[in-house]
């Protein structure tokens, strides 16, 4: 199953875990199940146009994605949850 | 593409850039250029406060005086509700925010902030109109300081801001805007069984890009509503976006047609005078040009955050890092959004360390609006980590080299944010440091040191586009979208040449505007030679399986009867017909329409992050504090260098501004919030004269996720050099400083303190 | 205000033009005659991206009124290529790549040829201390002294 990073300031919403493993095999998937397990999660992380938040990257098997909420997830692929960045 | 030794026939060379000659015989159009019928000239008001509101601004003798032909301000811009967002691409900015920073609306926040603009038939009376005109303001204290903007009884610059800590509202009133915070495993307990533990403090100065080209716009706003500017820009798209959202103008009415552009290091991605060019040219139906002068350059625009920072290391015996602990403080100056996260994502980023915390705070200061500065945020945080460093191995009486070594991340190392590595060259960075010949080499002089230090930036992909357009004598027309501030257009038209199986010469690489290119993201964030370049090894590729199509025309065989390989067109079944680029382009004319190839890319993964580490001989003065660089050398992990000399061009770039950061340069502010050195005398960034050469070492450790191993080599050089030089001013004297500049006097106190048993 | 009217001499020809006695020389090179390849960097002699030279003396343009260019010979970086191609120190900037955005590339080819005039065989340490007048912020400097070294080399066997 998929093992989702929970960024330390929603841990709160985790019940304090920092590793979530739940089942999707795409980031929309993902994130609608941990929002079912963990309701208030969906909206911290995503818009009301239910994209990512733009200033919320994901990133899986460590590799940032531009693909967002399309980007496939394996059984045994990590997300990351980090804040979006450029540079100068 | 490759020769029999793996070679490559273009990558790796260094010919004449495209844009040589008309760069260096001054026929080169840059921003402040631009001529044009009937254009006036323009300059804007700056606030002489601070801190403070805008009770009214009175423009009649302004707009009176001879030769005046209009005035704008804020209110010139559609209305603004506080709750407005916009979304540029990276991230959701309020358009208060990005409208109050071009022309204040109710409040200034910092000494310098536009305030309002003015077109006249020359620039002096201009010059002379903004003096007419009448502010009246009410003075607020500013505040100056990050820490005491924390605190809790500060004077808040938006008294309904409150600050978020990753995408909640915290609903607390502060000049913080933004909390971050990581966790890696379990800090405490593994800095209480560390053998050594160090906790240092850093603070370091506002600093500014120094590009030597001021900001410049002209435009023309056409009685239908079309809306042309011409700008030394890192990105016209990023510019039409911007301006699209500050006049609530649509895209489809928005040219920006990119010129040439004198250096941006990130500082030149913000719109400042294009809206107000803008708004100006609609009031007038003229074009209209504005050019900073250079104190509205320092005082206006947007220079990277000043800094308080503090690391924690802890490290068992035997010289392993057990936790690391990073607090970070950045002024984001009058509005937020500073990039803080970069900062975080960067601090530890050279290491394994198994255990962490991580806090960032993006604060609010009565200083102007920070931008990004070339790989922004990591130098402050570099100097932190990298002093606190050679601490550790000190007192475990560790070379400091090996003791890194020994540290050094990894493909596979989990950083303290959560992001696992996939192949990097920070290993093999420091493994050049240590076969260097600097590093074998004795110091030359008394009183000389020798420090090192690495730094790193994670890069960015992100969009570009590239058409190309094959000629009859075949030669390629290229046009990218990628604004060309070093070189780049050559190193792009290198990637597609070394496909094509031409020269780099028989390229004819241009810049294009917003109407004749596709959608390219900013030249910044290490970007432009691994995205566009990438991009026209797409176009590259599509024009190959083009010209496949036209030669199995030519031959009257099957599309897949035609090889292309090494530069020739063959036909799989019969050895006698072939064609190289050349020859199968002068016979086009036979076989359909023109040959066009597009390219566009968006890599959604790959983008493989730089480290760039160096070693740092210093000579300290002991009477005066001046500390000279007798030697430096810069490594870069580049993937693959496509163009060496730009390559080393960039390392030796970035480390010069990391030695006037190091050493001098500094916002220097007055109790009241005045910059007090807002020229190049007394922000005097580094001449021909106060360094040696900076020896390059090029490393390649090719990226997987790029064709030709590419990774962006523009950021990473310019973290590493503080921290270099303030490890070495320790080797040399026996003194640690920790608040940039290390200037004179700096120096001078700790080898006073030093001596008096301190 | 009204005009002054200037004759002077630029990159060999003559020119004559009507200025403001408050316009600069730069602004005069820049806006009334076209010569952009002379930059404006900080209008107040800190840069040196206005370097031109005034009857051989290397200067900084917008430290200069243009009414002070009555009756002299100016030189900027439009008159150092002819028509047989270009001067020693720009095609040795271009091999050495010691530019890269290039907005300053003009006044260190008018200082560095200056140099050259004035100094046949200069050193590493004379060159920077020459050039120290002339900010870069791209390139560290170093691809610049490397570039004016070999253009002096250059100049002298070609001699």
């Amino acid at each position: 199953m998929p093992m989702v990073w929970v960024p330390s300031l929603m841990q709160k919403l985790t019940d304090g875990q920092a590793h979530v493993e739940v089942e999707g095999e795409t980031v929309r998937q993902v994130i609608e199940n941990l929002d079912a397990a963990f309701p208030g999660f969906k909206a911290r992380v995503c818009d009301e146009n239910d994209r990512l938040r733009h200033d919320v990257a994901v990133a899986v098997d460590g590799e940032v994605s531009s693909e967002g909420m399309r980007r496939k997830v394996k059984p045994d692929s990590e997300v990351n949850f980090l804040p979006a960045l450029a540079g100068g | 593409m490759v020769d029999k030794n793996g070679n490559y026939k273009v990558i790796g060379t260094r010919p004449i850039r495209h844009d040589g000659t008309e760069k260096v015989t001054g026929q080169a159009i840059y921003g402040g250029d631009t001529r044009f019928p009937g254009m006036l000239y323009g300059h804007v008001l700056r606030s002489p406060h601070a801190h403070a509101r805008v009770k009214s601004i009175d423009t009649s003798k302004a707009e009176a005086l001879e030769g005046v032909r209009a005035v704008v301000t804020g209110a010139d811009f559609p209305p603004t509700t506080a709750d407005d967002m916009i979304d540029l691409g990276e991230g959701p900015t309020s358009l208060k925010s990005m409208r109050g920073n071009v022309l204040a609306l109710d409040k200034v926040f910092y000494k310098g902030h536009a305030v309002a603009g003015v077109a006249a038939i020359n620039a002096h009376i201009a010059d002379e109109a903004i003096a007419l005109i009448e502010v009246e303001y009410e003075v607020l204290p500013p505040v100056l300081d990050v820490r005491q903007a924390m605190e809790d009884n500060a004077t808040l610059l938006h008294e309904n801001m409150t600050t978020t800590a990753f995408g909640e509202d915290t609903g607390k009133k502060s000049n913080v805007s933004l909390h971050l915070n990581h966790v890696l495993g379990d800090p405490d307990a593994a800095f209480a069984s560390a053998a050594v533990v160090v906790e240092r403090e850093f603070t370091t100065a506002t600093v500014h890009q120094g590009y030597i080209e001021p900001q410049n716009a002209t435009a023309m706003w056409k009685t239908d509503g079309h809306l042309t500017v011409w700008t030394s820009t890192q990105g016209a798209f990023t510019t039409q976006k911007q301006l699209g959202a500050v006049l609530d103008h649509p895209i489809s009415k928005t040219k920006v047609v990119p010129q040439e552009i004198g250096g941006g290091f990130g500082g030149k991605i913000p719109v400042y005078l294009e809206p107000v060019a803008a708004l100006l040219s609609r009031k007038t139906n003229k074009p209209v040009k504005l050019i900073m002068t250079r104190a509205d350059v320092f005082e206006g625009t947007g220079p990277t955050p000043g800094s308080y920072v503090r690391v924690k290391l802890g490290a068992n015996k035997d010289g392993k890092l057990v936790a690391g602990e990073a607090y970070m403080a950045f002024e984001s100056g009058g509005y937020p959004g500073s990039p803080m996260p970069c900062g975080v994502m960067c601090v530890f980023g050279c290491y394994e360390i198994p255990n962490g915390r991580i806090d960032g705070f993006d604060v609010v200061v009565n200083k102007p609006r920070s931008f990004a500065y070339r790989a922004p945020c990591s130098t402050q945080v570099a100097l932190a980590t990298e002093t606190v460093m050679d601490e550790i191995a000190e007192q475990l009486g560790l070379d400091r080299l090996q003791f890194r070594l020994d540290n050094i991340a990894a493909e596979g190392t989990r950083r303290v944010d959560g992001m696992v590595y996939p192949r990097i060259g920070a290993r093999e960075t420091l493994e050049a440091i240590r076969d260097s010949e600097h590093w074998q080499a004795a110091l030359t002089g008394d009183n000389q040191g020798r420090g090192i230090s690495i730094g790193y930036w994670f890069n960015v992909g992100l969009k570009s586009a590239v058409t190309a357009s094959v000629n009859k004598d075949g030669t390629v027309n290229l046009v990218e979208g990628s604004t060309d501030i070093g070189g780049s257009r050559t190193s792009i038209a290198m990637q597609f040449a070394e496909v094509v199986g031409l020269a780099a010469e028989d390229i004819n690489p241009q810049v294009g505007d917003t109407s004749s290119i596709g959608y390219t993201d900013v030249t910044g964030g290490s970007r432009t030679t691994y995205a566009t370049g990438w991009a026209a090894y797409e176009a590259a590729h599509d024009v190959i399986r083009q010209m496949r199509e036209r030669a199995a025309k030519l031959w009257e065989c099957e599309d897949d009867q035609v090889e292309f390989d090494d530069g020739i067109f063959r036909h799989s079944g019969d050895a006698a017909k072939k064609y190289n680029f050349k020859e199968l382009a002068n016979e086009l004319d036979e076989t359909g329409g023109p040959v066009v190839g597009n390219g566009t890319v968006d890599p959604a993964s790959g983008v493989g992050g730089s480290f760039a580490a160096n070693i740092a001989d210093v000579e300290v003065d002991l009477e005066t504090g001046k500390v000279g660089i007798a030697r430096f050398t810069v490594v870069q992990d580049a993937g693959k260098a496509i163009h060496p000399s730009y390559v080393e061009g960039q390392m030796q770039g970035g480390s010069v501004q990391g030695i006037g950061w190091a050493l001098n340069e500094e916002y220097f502010y007055t109790d009241d919030g005045n910059m007090a050195n807002s020229t190049f005398l007394d922000y005097r960034i580094p001449t021909a004269l106060d360094l040696p050469m900076i020896e390059p070492i090029i490393v390649e450790v090719p990226n997987p996720g790029h064709p030709f191993g590419v990774r962006g080599v523009g950021e990473a050089n310019i973290a590493p050099p503080p921290a270099a030089i303030a490890n070495a001013i320790y080797q040399a004297v026996g003194v640690r400083l920790r608040e940039l500049p290390m200037r004179p006097e700096r120096v001078v106190a700790a080898l006073q303190a030093q001596a008096a048993g301190g | 205000m009204s005009k002054v009217h200037i004759q002077t001499k630029i990159n060999g020809e003559e020119v004559e033009f009507l200025c403001e006695p408050r316009q600069s020389l730069l602004e005069i090179l820049r806006e009334g005659l076209g010569f952009t390849g002379t930059k404006e960097g900080c209008n107040d002699g800190n840069c040196g991206a206005c370097s031109c030279t005034v009857d051989g003396v290397l200067i900084d343009s917008c430290l200069m009124l243009a009414v002070e260019a009555e009756g002299k010979e100016i030189a900027t970086v439009e008159g150092l290529a002819s028509s047989e191609g270009l001067h020693p120190v720009q095609q040795k900037f271009l091999e050495h790549a010691a530019l890269q955005c290039g907005i300053c590339t003009p006044g260190f080819l008018v200082a560095a040829k200056a140099l050259i005039d004035h100094n046949p065989d200069p050193s590493e340490h004379e060159v920077r201390h020459w050039l120290a007048g002339n900010l870069c912020r791209c390139t560290g400097y170093d691809k610049i002294v490397r570039a004016v070294i070999d253009a002096a080399q250059e100049v002298r066997a070609s001699a």
